[in-house]
């Protein structure tokens, strides 16, 4: 059984301690919904969590195995979802996947099957229902394409451990509930996903952690 | 709690002693220097009196690389062992050498001037120490071109690394260059052949200069260290709305 | 290495896509190397004797002023901490990046500049030193260039502050390749500059990958 935790969390950012003595774990099949006001540290946790940025203190683990020590082993079994939609406005919404799914095709017997790719794509962008905008250049999209499309990313090239930063910004309803889905199948998968959210919109049976209390004491 | 910008009180104790006693070796070094300089050592057959100007020129010269190398070591400690005074005496170095540099191409200047009959000539050692003027600079720059002074601190130390790793090369280069262009006419700036009398306060104002740089560079901590707390002290009034000072 | 070819594809496909670029380094070239004739005056002796290092000097500029962009859009979009979240080194991107660089930018310079030399009165026989050594020196301006590049992510002046930090770094390359010129236009073997020039691409080669992904890390932190 894979776990992921942290223990013992420092984050120092922008001059301030964000976030101290703080721990998570996660199984096989979890979620964890992070909450709390703006400036908390949601978004630094999760950048903690994806090895962007080191804690201060403290450590990230994946099977008691630190993730600095391994970040290309981290990576592949990660995907992150930032504030930003990575889309081209230069190629196509398949160009677009293609080139991030083919980085990750190594390591899945499905991606590595002739047209492998191609294929995951295709049911990714009808999953969350942007199955024709499969040949649409990224500049005529809006930010809830954007969205989708960068959601479809991480559908096309399974990774156990999902990092969504604020998911749901931009999303129509039809689309939150194609998320929310896919986050489910993911779990039921044995996936884990953390989501960090101001929206009531998150797994009903997901631990949480408000940030809030983390704060520094002044 | 562990917190980055600990006050690093040990330290402040430590250069709240230092400080005054590094001054007065400064300060009797120098004079002791400039004395033999300007009036106990003989004036050079060819080029007279100028020739004193020999005596803050070179020591410069040795500081501007000094300091360099200085700042290279506290950038690279900075980087591995992420120690927060090693970021503050990177960022003090800097200027300091950049002003030893700039003095050692004004004296070059004004000791060219009466030698070769012109205020610059594109000599090797002179034109290695603009470049090197330029990488301070550059390192300044860098230092000061982010919002986040912890960002600032950590690209410029990379830059401060890859900097030292090019002076040799950019020494070899700059040589090269000159010995194509200007056949050894250049006389010699400073050179083995040095009598004792003039090494004498060579020597007095290698060491002030050293001095100089420590005593400077304490005061420079100091402040930085002082203007952390400001900042502390201003976010924390962000925070919570009410002033604490 | 797949992951160094995906990158270079991906980057290579972007760079056609938005065409412009390359031809606008190019131009940027052969207008900077025009200049000096209204500069200097137009007698072809003098042009002859300034031809290298004019030559020299406008590659060395035009080939920085494209290296602003070698990560600024990555950044902006989020590409580029998607990019160092991939199951690739981050030295391996850099290097992917500085290829896609280097064939955009230094490969036209190396092209057009046969054509300059002849405007610039460059006698024949250093037409063929000037491209070896553009070809061996070029690639050191897009590695270290990178670093540059990386360094000044998210900071408040880019563009100029590049030009600050990276000019100094770019001497030993303007040197040693205008020398290779001159001494075979004054009847000499350009051997050793042409093996000095090696020699810093053969050490950057490493270094400035590495190098360029720590700066790059500490960027998107």
């Amino acid at each position: 059984m894979p776990h992921f935790t942290g223990t013992d969390l420092v984050c120092f950012r922008g001059e301030r301690t964000v976030f101290t003595g703080l721990d998570f774990a996660l199984g096989a099949g979890d979620a964890l919904v992070l909450r709390g006001p703006n400036g908390s540290g949601k978004s630094s946790l999760l950048r903690l969590m994806a090895g962007l940025s080191r804690p201060l203190a403290g450590a990230v683990t994946w099977d008691d195995e630190s993730i600095a020590d391994n970040p290309e082993a981290h990576n592949l079994r990660m995907h992150y979802i930032g504030h930003a939609d990575p889309v081209k406005p230069v190629l196509t919404v398949t160009e677009n996947l293609d080139f991030w799914t083919l980085l990750r095709s190594k390591a899945n017997d499905e991606l590595r099957q002739p047209n492998g790719v191609g294929e995951a794509i295709k049911s990714a962008l009808a999953r969350l229902g942007i199955g024709h905008l499969a040949d649409v250049p990224g500049r005529f999209l809006s930010a809830g394409q954007k969205r989708r499309v960068n959601l479809a990313r991480i559908l096309a090239a399974p990774a156990t451990l999902w990092l969504l930063d604020e998911p749901h910004t931009a999303l129509d309803q039809a689309a939150l509930r194609s998320l929310d889905d896919a986050i489910a199948e993911h779990r039921r998968g044995g996936g884990m996903v953390v989501i960090s959210s101001h929206a009531q919109a998150a797994p009903e049976d997901a631990d949480a952690i408000d940030l809030g209390q983390f704060q520094e004491r002044l | 709690m562990f917190h980055r910008f600990a006050n690093p009180t040990r330290f402040l104790r430590f250069a709240a002693v230092v400080q005054p006693w590094i001054a007065g070796l400064t300060v009797l070094l120098i004079s002791a220097g400039l004395y033999f300089g300007l009036f106990d050592s003989p004036a050079d057959y060819q080029q007279g009196a100028t020739v004193r100007i020999m005596y803050v020129h070179v020591p410069s010269a040795w500081m501007a690389l000094f300091c360099y190398t200085s700042l290279a070591i506290a950038c690279g400690v900075a980087l591995i062992w992420k120690h927060p005074l090693a970021d503050l005496a990177a960022k003090a170095t800097a200027p300091i050498g950049a002003g030893f540099t700039f003095l050692a191409l004004v004296t070059g200047s004004l000791w060219g001037k009466p030698m070769w009959g012109a205020w610059w000539v594109w000599d090797a050692r002179l034109t290695s120490m603009l470049v090197l003027l330029f990488l301070y600079l550059g390192y300044m720059a860098l230092n000061n071109a982010f919002d986040d002074p912890a960002r600032g601190a950590k690209s410029s130390s990379i830059l401060a690394l890859v900097g030292f790793v090019n002076v040799p090369i950019i020494k070899f280069s700059v040589n090269w260059w000159n010995t194509l262009h200007q056949p050894a006419s250049v006389v010699k700036m400073g050179g083995p052949s040095i009598h004792a009398s003039m090494l004498t306060p060579l020597l007095l104002m290698g060491v002030g200069f050293t001095t100089y740089y420590l005593w400077v560079m304490l005061i420079r901590i100091r402040y930085e260290v002082t203007n952390n707390k400001i900042r502390a002290l201003q976010r924390r009034q962000a925070a919570t709305g009410e002033s604490q000072i | 290495m797949r992951g160094f070819i995906q990158i270079v594809r991906r980057d290579l496909h972007l760079a056609l896509r938005q065409g412009m670029d390359s031809l606008m380094v190019v131009a940027f070239f052969v207008i900077a190397v025009v200049l000096f004739p209204f500069g200097v005056g137009p007698e072809p002796n003098t042009l002859a004797r300034i031809a290298p290092g004019v030559i020299w000097v406008a590659a060395l500029l035009s080939s920085m002023l494209s290296l602003e962009r070698l990560f600024q859009t990555d950044f902006e979009d989020g590409s580029l901490e998607l990019l160092a979240l991939q199951p690739v080194a981050l030295e391996i991107t850099v290097m992917a990046k500085v290829s896609v660089h280097w064939l955009t930018t230094g490969l036209p310079l190396i092209i057009a500049a046969p054509l300059l030399a002849v405007l610039m009165n460059l006698p024949i026989e250093g037409f063929v030193p000037l491209i070896i050594a553009l070809s061996l020196g070029t690639p050191a301006l897009s590695l270290i260039g990178a670093i540059g590049a990386a360094l000044i992510l998210g900071s408040r002046r880019g563009g100029i502050l590049l030009s600050l930090l990276v000019l100094p770094l770019y001497i030993p390359v303007l040197i040693f390749g205008v020398s290779a010129v001159d001494a075979v236009i004054g009847g000499f073997s350009a051997k050793p500059q042409l093996l000095i020039l090696s020699g810093i691409l053969v050490a950057a080669l490493p270094l400035c990958p590495w190098a360029g992904a720590a700066a790059v890390r500490q960027g998107i932190e």
